[in-house]
């Protein structure tokens, strides 16, 4: 950028477009395909989903904003290894936290939080992105495609757990409402690792048939 | 020896890779595309993951598990290093994949050539990376057990995005509403495949 351009304002709307984007019609999960792994495997529960979203989003602000300033001085021929030690570093950290903070759930997401390592949101996100973008953008590029793959999490959550479970951040809503006395049964089969699948495979189509430009060509 | 094959059945249908903890997803949507080239990538994955887990088996076991020093110095009995887990096995894995392909390309251009593009992109794959965590996490008793359960993983890897990829194959000549096609018709068609493997839970061994 030539330096005699006017600075631009921090929320201009480019950069808010980076922030919004990730969330709809661009969705790290749903659109580009990345990061599905864990994505499937902690939303049994809303909780560990939630803590997954946030533990994401710290990550990948950081490790996108530290590459994207080290974007001009690494070689490209070692780039890999060096963002792997950027992220690795950053998971270190928060499962460290995790540990220390939230020992209950550190223990349900299990080995979830060590493979943010290699989840392919963040990779790909850092040699899509950050690598030809200035820190600030790069900032909310990595929020925003946190957040949208957060978003996906948490409604996979919430509705695996409120059919699964009868519960929402594990209060009884259903026994509450009184719904057990007419007869309703708990959904056993929301809880089991193919529903988070089918789940996700509705989202999607739910979201393709809202906005026909997403649908596949071939 | 009775252990052993108990461990490889197990981790190829009951503890799969892909159904059981949706391990290695991105790479087995992204390729499963034809047979062909997803076979190349299956046998990519059985062959990393057959070197990386014992590997990881014995730096977690002599460098890292609390009092794995002792070996080294008795002074040492009290340290705990597994919180660098996460760096050493990742290390480890990306110089594995850089050595396999090394060597491939030296002595097998034409499996060289087939696997091309494959072989780096394994580096970031979920599968790989599980695998050993999921050996920490299981605690198994020796390296034997460990190489059993890496190579059974891979295979259970190879099975699942061969057969995915034989059913894509298939789909295209059915009439799948729009928006569904694509993305959408390939998670529904994997939790199908999952529940069907979810058969095998509860077998005892």
């Amino acid at each position: 950028m030539s330096k005699d351009k006017e600075r631009e304002p921090l929320f201009s709307a480019k950069n808010l477009k980076l922030l919004r984007e990730p969330l709809g019609e661009n969705n790290p999960i749903t659109v580009q395909v990345l990061g599905i792994c864990s994505a499937l495997a902690v939303t049994v529960k809303l909780k560990p989903s939630v803590v997954m979203a946030l533990s994401v989003v710290v990550v990948m602000a950081v490790s996108n904003v530290v590459v994207s300033l080290f974007r001009k001085t690494v070689p490209p021929r070692i780039r890999i290894i060096f963002q792997l030690v950027v992220i690795a570093m950053m998971v270190v950290l928060v499962d460290q936290v995790l540990k220390a903070f939230a020992f209950e759930v550190s223990k349900q997401l299990s080995v979830f939080v060590g493979l943010i390592i290699t989840n392919c949101i963040i990779m790909g996100r850092l040699e899509a992105f950050a690598l030809a973008n200035k820190p600030w953008e790069s900032l909310l590029d990595g929020i925003g495609n946190a957040a949208g793959y957060g978003l996906i999490l948490i409604i996979v959550g919430f509705f695996r757990e409120f059919l699964g479970s009868g519960t929402i951040f594990g209060y009884p809503v259903m026994e509450k409402l009184g719904v057990y006395n007419i007869g309703y049964e708990n959904n056993g089969f929301m809880i089991l690792p193919p529903m988070a699948l089918i789940t996700v495979g509705i989202i999607i189509w739910i979201q393709r048939s809202r906005n026909r430009d997403l649908v596949d060509k071939s | 020896m009775e252990n052993l094959i108990n461990i490889f059945v197990k981790s190829v249908f009951i503890d799969n890779m892909v159904f059981a903890y949706f391990l290695g997803m991105c790479s087995y949507l992204a390729v499963s595309k034809t047979v062909k080239t997803s076979v190349g990538l299956g046998f990519a994955v059985v062959f990393v993951l057959t070197i990386t887990v014992p590997v990881n088996y014995l730096i977690h076991n002599f460098l890292l598990k609390e009092g794995a020093l002792v070996w080294l110095n008795e002074s040492l009995a009290d340290v705990n290093l597994s919180f660098l887990s996460f760096i050493m096995f990742i290390a480890v894995i990306a110089s594995m994949v850089q050595l396999v392909e090394m060597i491939v390309e030296k002595f097998s251009p034409t499996l060289y050539a087939s696997l091309g593009i494959f072989l780096p992109l394994i580096a970031v794959n979920c599968a790989i990376l599980g695998g050993s965590l999921f050996m920490v996490e299981r605690e198994y008793a020796n390296i034997g057990e460990a190489t059993v359960f890496g190579f059974g993983s891979g295979v259970g890897f190879l099975l699942a995005i061969a057969g995915i990829a034989a059913i894509r194959e298939k789909i295209q000549y059915s009439n799948v509403p729009a928006p569904l096609r694509g993305l959408g018709i390939t998670f529904i068609i994997t939790g199908l495949m999952g529940i069907a493997f979810m058969s095998f839970m509860g077998i005892k061994l």
